[in-house]
Order: structure tokens, then C-alpha cells, then sequence
């Protein structure tokens, strides 16, 4: 079963790595987009040093990680579940549901296979660019960067559980256009993607980084710049699992219900 | 007439509206007609109108889905202010600019780019059309393409980005302390509709991109997109090769930076003279002029698919 699951897995990778022209059109726009944002960084750490516990350096980084971890975690959707989605709606799920694999795991799969092309596909270069067009943070500890990637896949992990809840609500719903925008929404303000979370004012701040998309992008960028000592790592680690574990369950009950009481869409 | 490669006379009109039913009720069929007589930009507009009619009533069937992604809209466009809020709830000035000047900045931008997102939005769609082979339906009818690929899938709901900037520059204008004078009131609408064609004419040139590169669209958005960031914070933070970059290269520095450091009182970004404060229209025409002849390079080269 395992095996099956690694080959969704590499078929994933291998899928997305399939549109060349299209990674580099994504490249592009992140390096692009990172310069952008790094200059209004500059503008914003040069009136306030310090802000938010980042010094500039720290602030640029998280400009790029932003960028590198745009793709990879799906912060801006554009992962899996419009397909998801589009199969609820059109009634093809019902192949999905005979099939003797599991769909969530099989969906699971599949996302981490793109993860790991986007990281490496849409993340390494803007990255690069980033460290060498500007002056960046870079980890002081060589143990910092297995830590940064385990943050990541969590972080990613937790996005494929959002997004598959998601995907789910399309079975009562059918048209789930609706809640994938609030949830890109919630994705984009609440990850940090805008401006990094501990920027945020007050009981708004307290908030944010507490909820499931602090994990997307703020935890791994905290992880990257050495923000947690000891074990205050094991517990960003912990917050990521939980959230994971959580959402991954709370679709898990989604999936059962929908199978269990769907009509399947004809045509 | 030379627009059309395929010749107009030849081609039914009949049933050649495609689309959800509810669009083919009543006028397109024989609104066909005098289209053929007029001006190409005449005829363009025509068409343009009434593809987009029939998307627009088509979206009013479902009313409270219509009101949701309008508000999405708002709300997402929003979160580029709110950035902009949470900076200024740290710091009093960005690189030398009040909140009002920076809103000013914002909104102006933002409008300009609503409106050309609103008109030519549906373009960055194209290139699945020509992997699919689908902008056929579109070469066969005796009315200008990119009219009808710019209408096509029109969304209302991108009146959202619009509202949203209009809304902050005229906060940004009742903050605003500025001796005005009748050439600046004057500039303030002209530079409006001029950045609007100009983010245009930047979409058409990425759309025909397209036609040799399907899944490019992205490119076009780092211009787009990335040109409606950049131009929401002043000039004064970036570096200067960039700056130099949007004036002479991509001149989006004349959708606001250019007229609108003008209004503000400010010396004009990257050393330009002083009379280009007034050259937004003729940029605007340059653009458009390009892009039409790289809409129609496209076109010629355009290959349906094979499968």
C-alpha cells in the first residue's frame, strides 16, 4: 500500500515538473514580486529598526522565504483541490471512491509530490536571488537548514489539510467557489504572506499566530532565523503537528460523512 | 477589414454566439449585423459590449454568488491597503511620504489597474484556449478577436478592485493638503484613464505572448500585478535602476508615479524633465500602438492545435 502511495507521490513531482514554461513564468514573478516587497521591507525596517524582534536582514528573508514557500505550501491555493472540486461537481469522484485506495491519502500523496517540485522547481532560485541581491539572513547553525525543511513539509502538510476540507465542502455545496475564496482569504492575510505575523498589532498579532496558517510560512521563517532556541523548536515543531493532526482528522470525518450520505452527480 | 483572417463574408453569424443560454435570448443575433459596416474600433467596441452584456446577465442570474465574489473582490484588493495600514500604524512616513501622499499613490493606481483588470482581465485566460485549440469559435466569427477574447468570461465582480481604489484616493484627496490648481484637477482624470491604458496595452502584449508561449501568463502578471504594488509606494524607497527601469522600459512609471509626484509638489522620479509630467497620453498611445501590432504578430502565428 505504501508503495502505491510513493508512486501518486512521484506521479505528482513528476506531473508538475511536466510544465517547464510555466515554472519559469513562476519564477519570474516571485523574484519579481521579491524585489518589490524587499524594497518596501527596506523603507519600512529603516524607520523602525527592529520591528517586530527583526532586524532588516531577518525582515528580508522572510521577504524571500515568502516567495520561495509561495508555491510549495499553497498559500495562495493553486494546489490540488481545484481538481478535487471540479471531480465533487462533475460526479467523477464516484471513480475516485470505487478505486481501493483511499482518497485522502491518495490526494495527500499526490500534494506532498508537488511539494517537493515546487520547493525545489519554484523555491531554490528566487531564494538565490534573493541572498544574492540583497543582504539576507543565513542560517549560522548548518543544523538550522533540516530543521527549516522539516518546517516546511509540516507547514505544507497543514495546507493540504485546509485545502482538502475545503475540496470536501464542495459535496454539500457543489459549487465551492465560494468557500475556496474565504479560504484564500483567510490563507492570505492569516499565513503572513502580506506582512510577517508578529508585525501585527495587539490581540489581532495574539491571534494570527495561533491559527493553523501561522504554520504555512511564519513558523518555517521563524525556524530559518533561529528563533526558537532549544526546546521552543520542538514546540514550533509541536504546533505544526497538532494543526496538522487536527485538520487531517477533521477531513478525514468530512470524507466519511460525505461518502456515506453523497449523491453522486450524473450527466 | 484586414483585422479578420478568416474572411468575414463567408461566415454565418447565425448561432454564433456561445454561451449560457440565458446570453441568447434577445439582440446578439441581429446586433450582428451593422457590425460589419463600421470602423474596426467601432466594430470592436460592439462586440465587446455585447459579449460582455451577455456574461453580465448570465452572472445576474445567480445573485447572491454575484454578491459574494464582489465582496471577495473588495476584500482582496483590500488587504494590499491593509498592508499599508499596518506600515503606518509603525511608522509616520515611508520613504519620506505622509499616509495621505502613499493613499493618493495607492489609489490612483489601483483604479487605473481596476479598470483595465475589469476590461482586458478575461486576456491572462487565453493561453488555455490556444492549447486547446478553442480560440477557433473565436477566428471564425466576422468580429475583431481580441474584442471578443477580452469580453470573454467577463466578471463583474472585478468593479470590486475599482470601488476598493476609488475609494482610497478619495480618502487619500480629503487628507490631502495640496494647492490645486485647475492643471492639476485637470491631470487628476487624464492620468486615470491613461494608466488604465496603459496596464492595458501591458496585458494585450502579454496575451500575445501567449500564442507562442501557453503557460507564460504568469510573466505578464509580475508586470501587472507586480507594476500595481511597485506603484502604490512612492519612488523614493526603490532603487533607482528599478525606477529607471518602469520610466524607460515599461513605462509604468506614467500610469501615476510621473503625473502624480506632479500633483503632490514633488521633483519627478529618476531625473525626467519636467514636461513628461504631461506625457502620460502620448505614452499611453505609444503602448497601445505596440500592442496592437504584437496582438497582431500573435495572431498571424497562431497554429490550432493538432489533437
Amino acid at each position: 500500500m505504501l508503495r502505491l502511495y510513493m508512486t501518486v507521490a512521484a506521479g505528482g513531482f513528476r506531473r508538475h515538473a511536466t510544465y517547464r514554461m510555466a515554472t519559469a513564468a513562476g519564477v519570474f514573478t516571485n523574484t519579481v514580486f521579491g524585489f518589490i516587497l524587499s524594497y518596501t521591507y527596506i523603507a519600512l525596517w529603516d524607520e523602525r529598526p527592529h520591528l517586530g524582534g527583526y532586524d532588516q536582514a531577518d525582515a528580508l528573508a522572510y521577504v524571500w522565504i515568502g516567495q520561495a514557500l509561495l508555491a510549495t505550501c499553497a498559500l495562495m491555493g493553486g494546489g490540488f483541490q481545484e481538481e478535487v472540486m471540479e471531480r465533487i461537481r462533475t460526479g467523477d469522484i464516484a471513480v475516485d471512491l470505487y478505486r481501493p485506495a483511499d482518497l485522502q491519502t491518495w490526494w495527500f500523496s499526490d500534494n506532498l509530490g508537488r511539494s517537493a517540485f515546487h520547493l525545489l522547481g519554484r523555491g531554490v532560485v528566487p531564494m538565490t536571488v534573493g541572498a544574492i541581491a540583497f543582504d539576507i539572513t543565513l542560517p549560522s547553525r548548518p543544523s538550522t537548514w533540516p530543521a527549516f525543511l522539516l518546517a516546511v513539509a509540516l507547514g505544507s502538510i497543514v495546507s493540504f489539510s485546509i485545502w482538502y476540507l475545503v475540496a470536501m465542502s464542495a459535496f454539500w455545496l457543489l459549487d465551492g467557489q465560494g468557500v475556496a475564496q474565504v479560504a484564500w482569504l483567510g490563507g492570505l492575510f492569516f499565513s503572513g504572506m502580506l506582512l510577517p505575523l508578529n508585525v501585527f498589532p495587539g490581540a489581532l498579532g495574539e491571534v494570527a499566530r495561533v491559527l493553523p496558517w501561522a504554520s504555512m510560512l511564519q513558523v518555517p521563517a521563524d525556524v530559518y532565523l533561529e528563533k526558537y532556541e532549544g526546546w521552543g523548536l520542538l514546540g514550533a515543531f509541536a504546533f505544526q503537528g497538532c494543526w496538522a493532526v487536527v485538520l487531517l482528522a477533521a477531513g478525514r470525518v468530512a470524507q466519511t460523512l460525505a461518502t456515506r450520505k453523497v449523491v453522486v452527480q450524473g450527466g | 477589414m484586414a483585422e479578420h483572417p478568416v474572411d468575414a463574408g463567408t461566415v454565418q453569424t447565425e448561432g454564433a454566439v456561445e454561451g449560457p443560454a440565458e446570453g441568447r435570448g434577445d439582440g446578439p443575433v441581429e446586433e450582428f449585423a451593422p457590425v460589419l459596416g463600421g470602423s474596426l474600433l467601432g466594430e470592436s467596441w460592439r462586440t465587446y459590449r455585447m459579449v460582455a452584456g451577455m456574461w453580465i446577465r448570465s452572472t445576474m442570474t445567480y445573485r447572491a454568488s454575484f454578491a459574494l465574489t464582489l465582496f471577495s473582490s473588495f476584500t482582496v484588493t483590500f488587504f494590499d491597503f491593509v498592508v499599508i495600514l499596518l506600515m503606518f500604524g509603525q511608522v509616520r512616513g515611508l520613504g519620506g511620504f505622509s499616509f495621505p501622499e502613499v493613499a493618493f499613490l495607492y489609489g490612483t493606481t489601483s483604479t487605473s489597474f481596476g479598470l483595465a483588470d475589469l476590461t482586458m482581465g478575461s486576456l491572462q485566460r487565453m493561453g488555455r484556449r490556444v492549447r486547446l485549440g478553442s480560440l477557433d469559435t473565436f477566428l471564425l466569427r466576422p468580429v475583431p478577436v481580441l474584442a471578443q477574447v477580452a469580453a470573454d468570461q467577463f466578471a463583474l465582480r472585478r468593479l470590486g478592485r475599482v470601488l476598493q481604489g476609488l475609494l482610497v484616493l478619495v480618502w487619500g484627496l480629503v487628507l490631502l493638503d495640496v494647492e490645486w490648481t485647475v492643471l492639476k484637477v485637470l491631470l487628476l482624470p487624464v492620468m486615470l484613464v491613461c494608466g488604465a491604458l496603459i496596464f492595458s496595452a501591458v496585458m494585450v502584449i502579454g496575451a500575445s505572448a501567449l500564442f507562442w508561449a501557453q503557460d507564460a501568463a504568469e510573466v505578464t502578471s509580475s508586470f501587472t500585478y507586480g507594476g500595481n504594488t511597485l506603484l502604490q509606494y512612492p519612488p523614493s524607497i526603490f532603487a533607482q535602476d528599478l525606477v529607471r527601469g518602469v520610466v524607460y522600459v515599461v513605462p509604468l512609471a506614467f500610469v501615476n508615479w510621473v503625473p502624480a509626484l506632479y500633483i503632490l509638489g514633488r521633483p519627478a522620479p529618476a531625473g525626467v524633465p519636467a514636461w513628461t509630467v504631461f506625457a502620460s497620453p502620448l505614452v499611453a498611445v505609444v503602448c497601445c500602438v505596440l500592442a496592437g501590432l504584437a496582438w497582431r504578430a500573435g495572431l498571424r502565428s497562431y497554429r490550432s492545435t493538432g489533437s
